[in-house]
């Protein structure tokens, strides 16, 4: 059974006809022990309205005397018991266990509830929310399905609505807790709708766009001066961590020099291969007795 | 009239000396009262005891923001009638302010 199925055991603190009044303490902390241990209670009075009785169990709680108690309907699931007895939390439980009525577990009721006075339908909190908590009803309204797969303390379905419709009761701060909202809030609800729009409403083709833009921009920005520019700019941080001195640096050659040299280099090696070639043609084929064979 | 108590007794976002004195009072008032436990709770259990609740006449609500409490109702499927309804903010206001309100 799931923490949401099940019906909840109501106790009835009575003090009528057929009872003994409880003393203002006693009634206070019977009161305050039941509904902090999940319970609730209701106290009648006659003459006035508490809500009618549905078809949950009931536990008919004070200091009675049984044999002089109104009767109840047989069709109706309904336990007495004496505070004389026993103690109130551990009587409730008895009897919530005898009734079948649901056990207690200790959890935050956290799920997102919709302000239909601000929704627009438009299905944000359903594409965002990987946890299936949303969902869409028969006519098309979007509406919270699974209250159960929501991940307790995470108010992201709210953030990202653009007309702040989603709260979280249990949350800390407003307008999430269902405070007013106000106009600075929907305010800020509107930038993050015009950031998106304004990087085209598409974010992750916009980052995609900007990195095929920064390749493009940096094969056409591959020239001299540029690139002279990167090579001091590797000086100086060869300098920086490497600690190499000044006049080591000032003794690198330039580009220029860079070239000049691999020109004499190149014709130097032409003119040797050329005199190279010119010798071994001219000499001739060693004998067989200079081979010493 | 109805009087509704919600004791938040899952969350500790209503401070517990306004709950508690609200309580209290009402308890010495000799007025008839249903408390629950948790709202968000019931909601969550879309509980029919709300709509017992949400039904039959002018109700004063104890709980938590106004906006939220309505909503709750709401998503239990059990919709507060527009008129004849006071949600009181136990959040916010003073035990004094609330229980002089919910016994006027």
């Amino acid at each position: 059974m799931s923490r949401t199925e099940g019906k909840n055991l109501r106790v009835v603190l009575y003090e009528g006809p057929g009872g003994t009044p409880l003393g203002d303490t006693e009634r206070f902390e019977t009161l305050s022990t039941l509904l902090d241990n999940g319970f609730e209670v209701t106290r009648p009075v006659a003459g006035q309205q508490v809500a009618p009785a549905d078809d949950a169990p009931v536990l008919v709680l004070g200091h009675l005397d049984m044999e002089a108690l109104p009767p109840v309907g047989a069709d109706q699931d309904v336990y007495f018991r004496s505070l004389t007895d026993a103690e109130a939390l551990e009587t409730a439980r008895d009897v919530r266990e005898a009734s079948g009525a649901r056990q207690l577990e200790a959890w935050k009721p956290w799920f997102p509830v919709i302000d239909f006075d601000r929704c627009t339908n438009c299905m944000q909190c359903l594409t965002f929310c990987l946890f299936d908590v949303y969902g869409v009803d028969g006519k098309q309204q979007i509406t919270v399905q699974n209250e159960d797969n929501c991940k307790t303390d995470c108010p992201a379905c709210s953030r990202v609505c653009p007309e702040v419709a989603i709260l979280f009761p249990k949350y800390g701060k407003g307008p999430i807790n269902g405070d007013i909202v106000r106009a600075q809030d929907v305010q800020r609800e509107a930038m993050k709708v015009d950031i998106t729009t304004l990087l085209g409403g598409d974010l992750y083709g916009s980052l995609r766009n900007r990195q095929q833009d920064a390749r493009k921009r940096f094969s056409t920005e591959r020239d001299e001066s540029k690139a002279l520019l990167e090579r001091k700019r590797c000086l100086g941080k060869l300098k920086q961590d490497l600690d190499i001195p000044d006049e080591v640096l000032m003794t690198l050659p330039s580009a220029e020099d860079i070239e000049e040299r691999a020109v004499r280099a190149k014709a130097k090696m032409e003119k040797r291969l050329a005199r190279s070639k010119t010798v071994q043609d001219s000499r001739p084929v060693p004998t067989e007795r200079e081979w010493g064979i | 009239m109805k009087i509704l108590y919600c004791n938040c007794t899952y969350a500790k976002v209503v401070p517990v000396e306004v709950k508690r004195d609200v309580l209290r009072q009402l308890s010495d008032s000799g007025q008839a009262f249903d408390a629950v436990a948790d709202l968000c709770d019931m909601s969550a259990r879309k509980d029919p005891a709300l709509k017992k609740i949400a039904e039959g006449g002018c109700t004063r609500i104890a709980a938590c923001f106004p906006r939220a409490v309505k909503w709750l109702f709401h998503a239990a499927g059990t919709p507060l009638p527009a008129e004849g309804v006071d949600v009181l903010n136990m959040r916010e206001d003073s035990a004094e302010d609330i229980v002089k309100e919910l016994l006027a």
